[in-house]
């Protein structure tokens, strides 16, 4: 399976079922620690293929595909089912909240934006102060998130209770070349590793990990880590895509990465420095099929690879993303294009890699 | 000695890439170690002797990396813009000198300050290395660079950059050297990716599985004008580490390492050191937990290009290490 044609050929494809599948997932609630409606799509989507599949101590999907090779590599992929959200800390007993935030979202994005409320997704608004009341100077300053309320009208005061986690309310769509909803970071992720273990190579053990509570410290995926104890480790997940203009017309230095350039490989990010080995597949991979890519800007952030590469003896990582603009806001908005060539990228390095990779 | 701490400071290796360096101490320690291996993450371990009655299983660390800086953005003119690898400050970038891993070489300034008399973060700041285009720039996206300064020689006093933390690699590589007989199964761990938060004495801490575990590493010192608070000095012997911003020593540990400096007549020194952290901090949380100390070289203008140790404080680092080694450890 050397021939480099030949591998896109069978490379799998984003078809119009791969977007109805990337709907539902993220249309879906996951708040980190609450990922359990992504993960009975995961595991609906895995069952009839995947060898083994456990879901462990705290809720990560652990999936296995066998290789058809003497001793493989073993290769764990990891991607995220939670995102970013709130969780009800103390009711007014007239149908609002307040509420806290679960995972990095930034408060000023939040007043006006309609949320859905625990399991029954019981609609519910952030709200404040409209502009009729507002006073001089008022606007100028930020309203701090006790000072918003969840307001899930009477109707749906007895159904939610403090505790229960909320997500953004966007319904997901496509939009000429591009998609967009919320949870796409790592929605997106979690349905290209779906299509990877749907078409795992047979050249490498596939230990395939859809972590929950990455968004708060990548805490699953150090545990589904350590019980895989992989040879090496690949991230997938979404990075922000800050490519707009700069205000004041200057060359934009902090862009973190470009939509429409392909996957985003990493180099360093504030939680692990990638392993050189496993970049250098990724982008001679790229750059002999032809498939763009590019590199992330190092900086802050980091994805699961953080807790991965330093379980037990190590664990060579790396991470790849799919760019996105306007991540941990309502919406994120992507290019189908990224994420098809995402998943080439993925699958090629899969079938090109070899056991001497790790040598040194 | 000091050829070999000269080659070791020289040699290229900003954490993630301490390939160089590695390569360097393992042609090095051949003759002297029973069992060299990498780990996954890059680890150097070398084992000497085997664990016999009265002996432990020691864990050493001294790390290979130093810090750097990594491209994040060329412009159109050519000119890279960059962030730290580890614990660098601009203050001791600006004017200085950077050397890429694929060779290329520049020098740091700064945009135009509007204040003189403030420091320019680090996104003010970028390379030159002589390009006067983005298309004519040899360095992209995601290379490292390393400082480049050149070792110098002061008699008692050495400078270089990288000093943290090759002056203790040089330590262990002697104190191999130096071991002839010993009762502990010691690990020479030269470890990666310390200064970005001692992440490979995590990982070679858990596969060792240590008794006892030391780092080696440089502490800072209270020897210069209106310097830090800190009743530690240059020439006055290696210290035994107390505790750091991220790690208290077993007491045990630090009476036994001072008890044996003085039956032999070492000069050393206490230390208590109030921020920063070495790989010891990994080793003692590992697994089940490990008794761990440090011992330190003293080292002023630390993270700076010019690094300085005292010669006399590094040749007592490797007659106290290799003191401690060649005999049971007792704690009590």
């Amino acid at each position: 399976m050397g021939n480099e044609n030949e591998i896109l050929q069978i490379a799998p494809q984003i078809g119009a079922e791969q977007i109805a599948l990337l709907e539902r997932l993220s249309n879906a609630s996951g708040v980190s620690g609450e990922e359990a409606e992504v993960r009975a799509i995961v595991l609906e989507q895995l069952k009839p293929v995947a060898g083994e599949i456990k879901v462990d101590a705290l809720g990560n999907v652990l999936a296995t595909r066998k290789a058809r090779v003497e001793q493989p590599l073993r290769v764990m992929m990891a991607a995220h089912m939670d995102e970013v959200g709130f969780m009800l800390v103390d009711s007014d007993d007239n149908g609002t909240f307040s509420f806290d935030v679960v995972g990095g979202i930034d408060v000023r994005t939040l007043v006006g934006k309609p949320v859905l409320v625990g399991k029954e997704h019981v609609p519910a608004v952030i709200g404040a102060k409209p502009i009729h009341l507002t006073e001089e100077g008022e606007t100028e300053r930020k309203i701090p998130l006790d000072a918003l309320r969840m307001d899930v009208g009477l109707g749906g005061k007895n159904k939610v209770k403090v505790g229960d986690r909320a997500c953004y309310a966007t319904r997901f769509e496509q939009v000429g070349p591009s998609l967009r909803g919320k949870a796409l970071d790592n929605r997106l992720g979690v349905a290209t590793l779906i299509e990877l273990v749907k078409h795992a190579p047979e050249n490498v053990e596939l230990l395939a990990a859809f972590t929950v509570q990455e968004e708060i410290g990548a805490r699953g995926a150090g545990v589904a880590a350590y019980a895989f104890n992989p040879d090496l480790a690949i991230v997938i997940d979404s990075t922000p895509a800050n490519d707009l203009p700069v205000w004041d017309g200057s060359e934009n230095a902090f862009y973190n990465t470009r939509l429409g350039a392909g996957p985003a490989i990493y180099i360093q990010d504030a939680g692990t420095l990638a392993d050189p080995r496993l970049i250098r597949l990724l982008a001679d991979t790229g750059d002999d099929l032809g498939i763009p890519y590019q590199f992330r800007q190092p900086g802050s952030g980091g994805t699961d690879a953080g807790a991965i590469h330093r379980q037990r003896a190590g664990i060579p990582s790396v991470s790849v993303s799919i760019p996105g603009r306007y991540a941990h806001t309502p919406v994120l908005l992507c290019r189908l294009a990224d994420w098809q060539n995402t998943l080439a990228l993925l699958y090629a390095a899969l079938v090109r890699i070899k056991p001497e990779i790790l040598k040194r | 000695m000091k050829a070999l701490i000269q080659k070791l400071v020289e040699s290229f290796g900003p954490s993630g890439y301490e390939d160089a360096v590695r390569e360097l101490i393992t042609a090095e320690i051949k003759p002297y170690a029973d069992e060299i291996r990498v780990d996954p993450l890059g680890n150097l371990i070398a084992r000497k002797g085997i664990k016999s009655p009265g002996g432990m299983r020691v864990m050493l660390s001294a790390h290979m990396d130093e810090i750097g800086l990594i491209a994040t953005h060329v412009d159109e003119n050519g000119f890279v813009r960059f962030i730290p690898i580890g614990g660098a400050r601009p203050i001791t970038c600006v004017g200085g000198r950077v050397r890429f891993i694929n060779g290329a070489m520049g020098t740091i300034n700064s945009e135009r300050m509007e204040a003189l008399d403030k420091m320019p973060s680090f996104d003010r700041l970028y390379v030159d290395v002589g390009a006067s285009s983005r298309a004519d720039c040899k360095v992209h996206v995601g290379d490292v660079a390393a400082f480049d300064r050149p070792f110098l020689d002061l008699g008692d006093r050495l400078v270089s950059k990288a000093m943290d933390d090759r002056i203790s690699v040089a330590v262990q590589i002697e104190a191999l050297k130096r071991l002839k007989d010993t009762p502990h199964e010691v690990y020479f761990v030269f470890s990666v990716q310390e200064e970005v938060g001692t992440r490979g004495a995590i990982t070679s801490s858990y596969a060792i599985d240590p008794d006892l575990g030391l780092s080696v590493d440089v502490t800072l010192t209270g020897d210069t004008p209106k310097g830090v608070k800190m009743d530690v000095s240059l020439g006055k012997g290696p210290t035994v580490k107390v505790r750091d911003g991220g790690m208290l020593s077993d007491p045990r540990l630090v009476r036994w390492l001072s008890d044996t400096a003085e039956k032999a007549g070492i000069p050393y020194q206490l230390e208590v050191l109030e921020g920063g952290t070495t790989d010891a901090r990994s080793i003692q949380l590992a697994r089940a937990g490990v008794p761990v100390s440090c011992i330190s070289i003293p080292c002023r203008y630390v993270h700076s290009p010019s690094e300085m140790v005292d010669y006399r404080d590094v040749q007592n680092a490797v007659a106290l290490l290799a003191k401690v080694l060649e005999q049971p450890i007792l704690l009590v």
